[in-house]
């Protein structure tokens, strides 16, 4: 698709929120028209790397809470191609150090004429209270352990460039899925559009709970790993637990790490994932985490195309008489404060 | 002699086995009689409210408030608080010793006091430290602090954890009589836990209090209370697992009583899914589970009574990130609307068991001279509307904080006067 037809289209009537908060309350058909619209925009980019106007006269603000490298600079960078401008706002060096509060941070910098924020934190539900108290676009990039929705986005969307349609796709989820926003995300993401999914770690990581959404829950990674298509391996997330939920690193790597001899036994085309960084040696062994079937390097590079995906449909155009001009505000979040 | 007459009210007074249609005559601050069976005819007096319609009732007591004072002055005063109460419908309130400083001495029971009586409102009864400047290391001068007038000895806010000095508060109290109003919970378990630990923490991806964080320490102090003979009073009960320990315990004949707060009767986690701090509590909010079982074990006795753990927390502070937020909700306001809401319109609960619940039975657990219309008794009556549909409007409450997750609500029933030693404190306009 031509650049010029991109800049007159308006975001389409299928995607009604001003926001990005989590993928849990999206429908299918709304994670679709995010998969598809990443789609567009990795063709009309050429693969992400020729810059767009689209958000020409847009202003986003990447509110960092918790320190990020990838996830920032992603952001930015979709930003950019986009045509919008950036601000970096750095939660360390702001008031926040001098006692201020979230909101009112927030409220400041909506209060300066920006679109959109991008926020990450480490409390669960920052992001929607964001949503709440401010009337620019609030694009979730990870809250605590609860969701990174971009980060599912562009693990499924990885997948689906590969694999097609999801429905029946079998995707096991390995290791800290209790503190793994990514798990979460990737979850909801996968269920909603059909695939099976298996998540697989020691009882301490993997509630027997999880079964109540309508995945499976494994405690043994030798048994899953034959049937999977696809598998997604989790950092632990060592930072927050106040006990460590397994005896060793050394232990952990032996029950779960995807080593050459379990990949023996995989399905020859399985696809592997890691949203990173990660541990070589713990999740993922050194000569997995760099073979072939590893999409680990693709992932990053997707990830900009669902991020500006992401922000054209929160930021961008919209028809005046739409679905998504009328819905602006009322997401579920907001009806329920 | 200044005379009030109350007249044509329901009263309920379950210490008399009294529900019916009747008047109820005041003298000089003191219950002269209900009815006309009495010596002097009840026709003339110097005010007389007219009740037909309304419940009467022995005063509400809620023995289970933080009024924050001294110290936290900018969340609640005595006299902000206990004008909450008033307008609630509660006559006296059981004050808990978690302040800054804590109350410890002689010295800070009569502080409270003083500025009870200062405030003229509703009556302060004093909740004292279990253990010395609340660090649970060595008991209180319990013995002193019994002196000065306190009814009862808790660590609120947190557990007794030594079990060697809980099981020494429970003998040492045993000679004056005196309970422990116990803060049930396993503090390793719950670290960190900002809501309960169950499928929706799991969603949320917040950290969980499971439900055995407090079931343990209930079956710990059970057992204390077995062994030394001393009388455990469990807090804010709010799991099923709680509710069955306490109704084995009490089959047993130990000397085991229980309250339960109307939030935990009237919400569950799935409250959390909207991330509003307003439903952060201490115990956590349970499953629809766990409110069925506090609700029966309301109907069965297992829990006397009801108390709110009025836990006022300024809004700024509230007013953040949820795991920055303090634990508490306001209570005194919104109690007798949740309970007749959730508990007596929906046919579980009759009058007279909602009133033992909520006056004649604190009045006994602290042994305090309330919570009765026995001629002689103390003039502390509440009138309620038990069909008054109102809506709940943080801006209008007496309470300097407005931490309540029930903003906009519609309830049913709603005390519209409280009398305290027969003056009338409180009217709803």
């Amino acid at each position: 698709m031509a650049t010029t037809t991109l800049d007159q289209q308006t975001v389409p009537q299928q995607w009604g929120h001003r926001h990005l908060l989590d993928l849990e309350r999206l429908t299918p058909v709304e994670i679709r028209t995010l998969l598809d619209t990443a789609t567009l925009f990795k063709q009309a980019t050429d693969g992400c790397r020729r810059k767009l106007t689209v958000l020409g006269g847009t202003t986003v603000v990447t509110l960092f809470f918790e320190n990020s490298t990838r996830t920032k600079t992603s952001f930015s960078l979709a930003a950019r191609r986009l045509g919008a401008d950036v601000i970096d706002f750095s939660a360390s060096s702001s008031s926040l150090s001098k006692g201020e509060s979230f909101i009112d941070t927030a409220k400041n910098l909506e209060a300066m004429g920006i679109d959109a924020v991008v926020v990450r934190h480490v409390t669960p539900g920052t992001p929607h209270l964001l949503a709440q108290h401010l009337s620019v676009g609030v694009i979730n990039a990870g809250d605590g352990p609860h969701e990174h929705p971009t980060q599912g986005l562009l693990d499924i969307f990885s997948i689906r460039e590969r694999l097609g349609d999801l429905a029946g796709v079998t995707v096991g989820l390995v290791g800290d899925i209790a503190h793994s926003r990514t798990a979460r995300s990737n979850l909801w993401g996968l269920v909603k559009l059909g695939a099976k999914v298996i998540v697989c770690g020691p009882p301490t990581l993997v509630s027997d709970r999880w079964r109540e959404l309508g995945v499976e829950v494994s405690h043994d990674l030798d048994a899953i790993v034959p049937r999977c298509d696809v598998l997604n391996l989790l950092r632990i997330q060592f930072e927050r637990q106040n006990t460590r939920p397994f005896p060793s690193v050394r232990e952990y790597a032996h029950l779960y790490a995807m080593t050459r001899e379990r990949l023996k036994r995989a399905k020859k085309d399985l696809l592997i994932l890691a949203p990173g960084p990660i541990n070589r040696g713990v999740e993922v062994t050194a000569e997995v985490a760099d073979c072939p079937q590893s999409l680990i390097l693709g992932q990053v590079a997707n990830g900009l195309a669902v991020r500006m995906a992401v922000l054209w449909l929160t930021c961008g155009p919209r028809h005046p008489d739409s679905a998504g001009a009328a819905a602006a505000g009322s997401h579920p979040h907001a009806r329920m404060c | 002699m200044a005379t009030l007459l109350i007249r044509g009210g329901r009263v309920v007074d379950p210490s008399q086995d009294i529900d019916r249609i009747d008047d109820v005559l005041v003298r000089d601050g003191q219950v002269v009689s209900i009815g006309h069976a009495g010596a002097q005819p009840i026709g003339k007096a110097d005010e007389t409210i007219d009740a037909g319609g309304l419940i009467v009732a022995p005063g509400l007591i809620d023995m289970h408030v933080h009024l924050r004072e001294p110290g936290r002055e900018e969340d609640e005063t005595i006299e902000s608080g206990t004008r909450a109460a008033l307008a609630g419908g509660f006559t006296s309130v059981a004050c808990i010793p978690n302040t800054e400083p804590p109350i410890d001495t002689q010295a800070a029971v009569e502080f409270i006091h003083q500025k009870a009586a200062r405030a003229d409102t509703c009556n302060v009864f004093v909740v004292a430290c279990v253990s010395r400047n609340r660090e649970g290391k060595e008991l209180a001068e319990i013995g002193q602090l019994v002196e000065a007038g306190a009814v009862a000895f808790s660590d609120d806010g947190a557990p007794v954890y030594d079990a060697e000095l809980m099981r020494r508060a429970f003998e040492y109290c045993r000679m004056f009589d005196k309970p422990i109003l116990a803060h049930e919970e396993v503090l390793e378990l719950s670290r960190g836990g900002v809501m309960h630990e169950g499928l929706v923490s799991l969603v949320l991806g917040l950290t969980g209090m499971p439900a055995a964080a407090e079931e343990v320490m209930i079956g710990r102090d059970i057992a204390l209370s077995e062994v030394t003979g001393g009388r455990l009073h469990a807090m804010h009960v709010s799991t099923a697992g709680g509710v069955a320990l306490i109704r084995e315990a009490k089959k047993r004949g130990a000397r085991v009583t229980a309250e339960a707060c109307p939030h935990h009767f009237t919400l569950t986690d799935e409250s959390l899914r909207g991330f509003d701090s307003n439903f952060k509590m201490s115990p956590p909010l349970r499953t629809q589970a766990d409110v069925e079982a506090i609700i029966e074990g309301l109907v069965d006795g297992t829990i006397d009574c009801i108390a709110t753990d009025h836990a006022p927390h300024a809004r700024e502070k509230k007013m953040l990130e949820l795991d920055r937020a303090p634990f508490g909700i306001l209570g005194l306001e919104t109690a007798v609307g949740l309970c007749v809401t959730r508990l007596v319109a929906t046919g579980r609960l009759g009058w007279p068991r909602l009133i033992e619940a909520l006056s004649t039975l604190p009045a006994k657990i602290l042994g305090i001279n309330r919570g009765t219309l026995r001629p002689g008794a103390v003039a502390d009556i509440t009138l309620i509307d038990p069909h008054l549909s109102w809506r709940v409007d943080v801006q209008s409450f007496r309470s300097k904080s407005v931490n309540s997750p029930f903003d906009g609500w519609t309830l049913q029933g709603r005390a519209v006067a409280t009398i305290v030693g027969g003056r009338v404190k409180h009217r709803l306009s």
